[in-house]
């Protein structure tokens, strides 16, 4: 590389470095020397590693800690198993207008922001809410019941909010499997749950996979949607961080809980990449 | 013959919204014979291909393979097998498990499968290769193996959508040969479909030519290329030089047209003779003309022409020629001997063909 050239490429790097460095190196090294440094008296630090022991000691913690990761797992599954038949609808099942159609009837909702979308739950599922009332109005129930509050609400927030993440890749790998992959199964004398399960889904697993990675980082990371729709007994992770620095001004453990979940959502990543016999390479590189 | 052929189509008929991609074709398969479907791209011959695998379904008509109607028949209950354009062999798995994909469909134990994977693979002459994966192989591994996956079910009927069309020039003239003794080999009803000729002529016992859903001829490859039934026939089939013009002279079978540019020629009319008057086509093969430097004794039926260009290609190699006066050209195959040898452009040579060798066919729709 001549020098003039070296310049250029430096110079196109520079955005990606600098997004990289001040809002992702910089303020997680910042996050960690906070995480670590335990206050033992007014203005005074010392550095340890108490933050992470108060997790560990406080069973409120670490249980919320657990069910924000199986909740995620769950609604990661949950998201799988209504996207893939949307997605495969989409991709395989039709074509020309109607799948670019389709295709933006996935993407509208994301034109309003998801605090309005969250809204939108809340005016279906309340007690006052349009659910409620036509439950009424049709007699299944006797008074208003409150459908919001709880985590079947959390669930349906979850999901709404995070599907299209799941079918834009499942959309993508699936469009690239060639119909007659599929007609030589049924050729050959295969069965529709044979296909699906030899042909079809080995071939979309890498998007399945990278679709996953989304959903459940998503989930794992959300907060307005287990905040509003699960109320006070959401018992979200994120939550817990949001009180520990902005309610009780304690920084140090906030940082430490941020600390964890990174290392709980790159660990269920990891383990979910070797399950699935994936790469990271593979799946997010396509 | 008493068996029942292994493939009969009745009247076969397919229409799609707004026009009918197959006519009411007819045609009967032998047991063991490879049949060639043979046509220009659009003309219907993939539907009507996809009809026999199970993958369309006719408007109207039967089909019956074995004597058994399969109208009513799904594609994975068919006792048909499919080669696909692009082989269509399963990238996530294995030569083994693909090969094996059919049977274990069929529920075959998995040790059987094993011994009839091995045996087919080494009948198609791979053998020991089922653990290789399909990017490994090379074009004419992969016919080999998409074959062997099919004739492993031993299916009554094996179909094939122009798999040689992805192949290089090389390699296809070599799969030709191949699929023709593979064929040989398994002794199963093919059917194969192609828009080139050649693969056609070189493999086929017998050959459909198809044109706007509809069967112009049935025959051997020697029927079609001598005897060609109409126009579209002579002029697919093969190269040949076309002439058009109005009919001046009619002899019993023999037809004497005069060309737009103003050249008198004659041919062999094949079914309806054409009417004095009438507009008419005449084809000649390019090997039906003989040339000569010299002008022949009984010159009034040679005609004089001069070399536009050489098209040397070993033995294949072509000469165009240029009438001065009508200015229509002529495609001839140069006899790499004697004195044609030199040939150049710019040389006046004399051509003549038997009449009994061309063929006249009144001009469609005119």
């Amino acid at each position: 590389m001549t020098d003039r050239s070296k310049l250029g490429f430096y110079l196109l790097l520079m955005p990606l470095m600098l997004w990289l460095i001040t809002l992702i190196i910089l303020p997680h090294i910042g996050l960690f020397m906070v995480s670590i440094s335990e206050k033992i008296g007014v203005r005074e630090y010392e550095t340890g590693l108490g933050n992470y022991a108060v997790f560990f000691n406080e069973p409120l913690y670490w249980r919320t800690f657990a069910r924000t990761a199986f909740m995620s797992i769950f609604t990661t599954i949950l998201t799988l198993v209504l996207g893939f038949p949307v997605a495969y609808y989409i991709a395989k099942l039709t074509r020309g207008r109607t799948k670019t159609t389709l295709f933006l009837m996935c993407l509208i909702p994301f034109w309003v922001s998801e605090l309005v979308r969250t809204f939108g739950w809340m005016i279906l599922l309340r007690e006052t809410g349009v659910l409620s009332n036509f439950l009424q109005y049709t007699g299944v129930i006797g008074g208003p019941v409150e459908f919001l509050y709880n985590d079947g609400a959390i669930m349906v927030g979850l999901v709404y909010t995070s599907i299209l993440f799941m079918i834009v890749p499942l959309v993508t790998t699936l469009d690239s499997l060639d119909d007659s992959l599929i007609e030589a199964g049924y050729d050959l004398g295969g069965s529709g749950y044979s296909i699906m399960r030899e042909i079809v889904i080995p071939h979309a697993t890498p998007g399945i996979v990278s679709g996953c990675i989304v959903v459940f980082m998503l989930s794992l990371g959300n907060y307005l949607t287990p905040i509003l729709l699960g109320g006070k007994d959401s018992l979200w992770f994120t939550g817990l961080i949001y009180t520990q620095f902005i309610t009780r001004f304690n920084w140090e453990l906030g940082s430490a809980f941020g600390f964890l979940l990174l290392a709980l959502s790159s660990t269920i990543v990891f383990l979910g990449l070797k399950l699935s016999r994936q790469s990271l390479t593979e799946t997010m590189g396509r | 013959m008493t068996t029942p052929a292994d493939l009969v189509c009745k009247d076969l008929t397919k229409d799609f919204d707004n026009f009918r991609a197959v006519d009411q074709v007819s045609f009967e398969v032998p047991q063991g014979s490879f049949f060639s479907i043979l046509g220009p791209s659009g003309c219907g011959k993939t539907t009507l291909l996809r009809m026999i695998a199970g993958f369309q379904f006719p408007t109207s008509g039967d089909l019956l393979i074995k004597g058994k109607s399969m109208i009513d028949v799904g594609p994975s209950k068919r006792p048909v097998s499919m080669v696909f354009q692009h082989l269509a062999l399963f990238p996530m798995m294995n030569i083994g498990k693909n090969v094996g994909f059919g049977l274990r469909q069929r529920g075959v134990p998995a040790a059987e499968i094993k011994t009839r994977v091995g045996r087919v693979l080494e009948r198609v002459g791979l053998p020991g290769i089922e653990d290789r994966q399909v990017d490994q192989l090379s074009g004419g591994q992969k016919q080999r193996v998409a074959i062997a996956r099919c004739m492993v079910l031993e299916p009554d009927v094996l179909l094939l959508d122009e798999p040689l069309g992805a192949l290089d020039l090389k390699l296809r003239e070599h799969m030709k040969i191949e699929l023709k003794s593979l064929q040989a080999e398994f002794n199963t009803t093919f059917v194969y479909i192609t828009h080139d000729q050649s693969e056609a002529l070189v493999m086929s016992d017998n050959i459909a030519v198809m044109n706007k859903g509809r069967f112009d001829q049935i025959g051997t490859a020697k029927e079609l290329y001598y005897e060609p039934a109409n126009a579209f026939v002579a002029g697919f089939v093969g190269d040949a030089n076309k002439f058009s013009g109005k009919v001046t002279g009619i002899d019993g079978q023999h037809v004497t047209i005069t060309t737009n540019g103003g050249a008198t020629l004659s041919a062999h009319a094949m079914n309806s003779a054409p009417t004095i008057g009438a507009d008419a086509q005449i084809f000649v093969r390019p090997e039906a003309i003989a040339l000569s430097k010299v002008a022949p004794p009984d010159s009034e039926k040679a005609s004089a022409h001069i070399v536009d260009s050489v098209l040397f290609n070993g033995a294949n190699s072509m000469v165009l020629l240029r009438d001065p006066q009508s200015g229509e050209t002529l495609q001839v195959t140069l006899p790499q001997s004697g004195d044609l040898l030199g040939l150049g452009k710019g040389d006046t040579v004399f051509a003549r063909w038997d009449p009994a060798q061309a063929r006249c066919f009144a001009t469609e729709g005119a």
